[in-house]
């Protein structure tokens, strides 16, 4: 094992180290590959999805919105396609973002930070604007060459004032249909064209254009290692069976040019690394020249500038470019791909293992490759969270097929808790909040089940009684209606107990199954 | 304490010199943006301070808003968009109230507010009633009438009200007090009326009662104690006592009078607000009809 040094001390003129230190711009260079393909296709993806799924039309009837997905504010209503969610369900909402979290921790254990690398909005704006940015401005040299003129010609002015429009135009598009998903989008869409955005929904749309363009467009790799609280504890989902980027050290190492290879280490001079880095280089690979040729086409490729080769860090959020940036200068050399790829931590410590005593190059890759084992997908932290996962996943599928269209609420009063009436009879009154989701108002009977001996009840004020003599009562449509039930002991027979148990049913006019029933009690003086 | 800096070997990283119980920070610097971000904050705050009223003795600040001006501008929304449904309340009936769902659920809702507001105090949150002479207003007893215009009568022009010339007035002797009666006839009188509703324990003295309460008491209370409402005299065979049914209660009530009192509040709430709370009164199950 390597031997941890003590700290040196430092030169004199690293005596003082700032506490502030300025942003190391990046420029990440484009790529081509498998892993750029995929990236393209989820960003076209989420974009699509996000910019378009608020034109979809669902039609809902007369005198309801026709926007398939809607957060209606005003009415306390979410529309979803077939669904719709009154604020009393937020816990679906509740529901989708524990899936949402425990599916991102699966994610992270299986294949390290793909939601960060893929999915993430942060990823996908920046993304987009770089792709828009390497149009206007050129890919990376050109860039760094401009930015580091000491004077910009006309045409360089002119790229970075196009680029900056054109980063607002998406900006601007990005924060405009945030608006959509809570008002009607083609009413908000002429309402633009006219200049007549009410003036809370215009707020709400600079504020998402401002977001957008300040952190797709400035922040971009400081969101991620400066400001997203993720990075910070998603090391602990990860574990040796992990897939994750990573540098196949056992390959590339000792890197050099490819026609030192065959010179002894001694003749090449040291590349500037961490100790700890060099001192494992050390010891695992002794022999000569690696796969790597030390090009820097992966830190050139990454958009937040690290070095994948020193390792797992904080500021790699999975991408993958580096992958496809070293996998192209490997095909160039005519060597195997894969010198950086997703490899578990297990896998690199077995090559390592499998190729120690093999001279570096070429001879390692067979035997190296080989030690690989397919890595355990079935591990305590998965079974977990798949498992929290599926419950809560049929706990809301469960909630979602046995939603009702009516709901029955029963508050018993508790001020006073029973009424004595002037002979001496108990009387208890219950609230019924009938919740009817359908737009049309219907009536229901009810039914009060396990009344003590001799008791009567009824319901006030309702608009009658069906056949069976049971009172009716009638729901409000896509409303809340309140009638009040009432439940008289004599005095001379009341119940035993202090409490006794009610079931209060609500039945189809003339009978049938049950639509709603709640349990409640019928509470006396103690005896 | 602070030391020299140094380099952390395991990372490379240099040192910011603390240390604590032989842990050392490592100097890993904040962007230079993020302080100016801090910086921004405190230009912020003293924005804020000049335009809203956070400096004392500044008065509005630059914005003039007050927050109370605010409110009473709001309210006085509220008031407006509330008028047509207050107008409907107004006009209609009771019984057109209670058969239209919509006027009697706002006016449940309405009136279970105003009741909360005005009423609860000596009612009790949920008409409950109070002891001591704050009868319940859930139950079936109604000291001076339960149709719904008597109880609308009631709240407009009060019980014993001293400001209103139409409110409901009655006033009961002190019969010990002002010596119509001796402790020893008291005795006899309360024996009398417990026997009323079957709790008499001492058949002679209410015996000896029976002429006294037919003297003294039956001209208000009734031949059997069924008492009458156009006094606001209360049952005294029933199982509800406003001031206690046990004896003791009973011989003070009749030694010293028992009268409460209620404002009128025809004058200080909105008709339709008062309507709001006979509805809303109706609803607790004790009203009588219409």
């Amino acid at each position: 094992m390597t031997t941890i040094p003590s700290p040196d001390q430092l030169a004199p003129d690293e005596q003082h180290v700032p506490l502030y230190a300025a942003r190391q711009r990046v420029y990440p260079q484009a790529v081509h590959g498998t892993v750029r393909q995929v990236k393209w296709a989820v960003l076209i993806l989420c974009l699509s999805v996000y910019y378009l799924v608020p034109w979809l039309r669902w039609d809902r009837g007369p005198g309801l919105p026709n926007q398939a997905v809607l957060v209606d504010m005003a009415h306390g209503r979410l529309f979803f396609f077939w669904l719709e969610i009154w604020p009393q369900e937020v816990y679906y909402l509740t529901g989708l973002l524990v899936l949402g979290a425990i599916a991102i921790f699966a994610a992270t254990s299986v294949a390290g930070r793909v939601w960060c690398g893929f999915a993430c909005p942060q990823t996908v704006w920046t993304d987009l604007f770089m792709l828009v940015e390497r149009w206007i401005e050129g890919d990376r040299n050109a860039r760094m060459r401009r930015d580091r003129k000491p004077r910009w010609s006309w045409q360089d002015r002119g790229r970075k004032v196009a680029k900056h429009a054109a980063w607002l135009f998406i900006a601007q598009a990005t924060g405009g249909a945030w608006v959509n998903y809570f008002n009607d989008a083609p009413t908000l869409f002429m309402q633009f064209l006219t200049f007549q955005v009410p003036m809370g929904v215009l707020g709400f749309m600079l504020l998402f254009t401002f977001t957008t363009y300040l952190l797709a467009g400035w922040a971009r790799e400081q969101v991620c290692t400066y400001m997203c609280p993720w990075p910070r504890f998603q090391s602990a989902m990860l574990d040796a069976d992990s897939f994750v980027v990573a540098y196949r050290a056992w390959r590339g190492e000792k890197r050099g040019k490819a026609r030192d290879r065959g010179k002894a280490l001694t003749e090449i001079a040291p590349a500037g690394r961490s100790a700890t880095v060099a001192a494992l280089a050390e010891a695992a690979m002794p022999q000569t020249i690696g796969d790597c040729v030390d090009c820097g086409a992966c830190v050139h490729a990454c958009p937040t500038g690290v070095d994948i080769r020193d390792g797992y860090q904080m500021g790699c959020i999975g991408c993958g470019l580096c992958i496809d940036a070293c996998d192209d200068i490997m095909r160039k050399l005519h060597r195997a791909p894969g010198l950086i790829a997703f490899e578990t931590d297990a896998n690199l410590a077995a090559s390592a293992a499998a190729t120690r005593a093999l001279p570096a190059g070429e001879a390692r890759l067979g035997p190296g490759m080989a030690a690989r084992r397919i890595p355990k997908l079935i591990r305590p932290r998965t079974v977990m969270y798949a498992g929290v996962v599926a419950v809560v996943g049929a706990l809301m599928l469960y909630g979602l097929a046995t939603r009702q269209d009516v709901a029955l609420d029963v508050l018993r009063d508790r001020q006073p808790v029973y009424v004595r009436l002037s002979d001496g009879g108990i009387r208890n009154g219950y609230a019924l909040k009938l919740s009817d989701r359908r737009h049309a108002s219907t009536q229901l009977a009810v039914q009060v089940e396990g009344l003590p001996r001799g008791a009567t009840w009824q319901v006030l004020d309702g608009p009658g009684t069906d056949a069976a003599g049971r009172p009716l009562v009638a729901t409000r449509a896509d409303g809340v209606a309140e009638w009040r039930l009432l439940v008289t002991t004599p005095a001379a027979a009341l119940p035993e107990g202090e409490s006794t148990p009610l079931t209060i049913r609500l039945l189809p006019p003339g009978g049938g199954n049950a639509l709603a029933s709640r349990a409640t009690v019928f509470l006396r003086p103690k005896p | 304490m602070a030391n020299a800096p140094e380099r952390d070997a395991h990372s490379g990283t240099t040192t910011t010199g603390h240390e604590w119980d032989g842990l050392k920070e490592l100097n890993t610097p904040l962007p230079t943006w993020w302080l100016w971000t801090f910086y921004a904050t405190i230009l912020f705050s003293v924005v804020w301070l000049v335009l809203y009223p956070a400096l004392p003795f500044t008065g509005t600040g630059l914005l003039g808003s007050i927050a109370r001006q605010e409110a009473d501008a709001d309210h006085a929304a509220r008031i407006t968009a509330a008028e047509p449904m207050l107008a409907r309340l107004r006009q209609a009936s009771q019984p057109e109230i209670l058969a239209d769902p919509e006027l009697r659920a706002y006016a449940i809702a309405g009136g279970r507010t105003a009741f909360g507001n005005t009423c609860a105090g000596c009612h009790g949150a949920g008409g409950q009633g109070a002891p001591g002479g704050f009868p319940s207003l859930a139950d079936d007893d109604w000291l001076w009438g339960g149709h719904l215009a008597e109880i609308e009568q009631t709240i407009r022009h009060g019980i014993r009200a001293p400001d209103d010339a139409e409110t409901r007035l009655s006033q009961m002797p002190r019969f010990l007090a002002d010596g119509m009666l001796t402790a020893m006839q008291v005795n006899d009188v309360a024996e009398y009326v417990l026997g009323l509703s079957g709790r008499g324990t001492d058949a002679t003295a209410a015996a000896r009662g029976a002429p006294l309460f037919a003297e003294n008491c039956v001209a208000c209370h009734g031949e059997r104690g069924e008492g009458n409402r156009e006094l606001g005299a209360p049952s005294l065979a029933d199982a509800v006592w406003l001031y206690g049914g046990d004896k003791a209660s009973v011989v003070r009530s009749i030694s010293f009078a028992r009268a409460g009192v209620m404002p009128a509040w025809g004058a200080r709430l909105d008709p339709a607000v008062i309507r709001m709370l006979v509805v809303y009164l109706h609803s607790l199950g004790g009203t009588e009809g219409q």
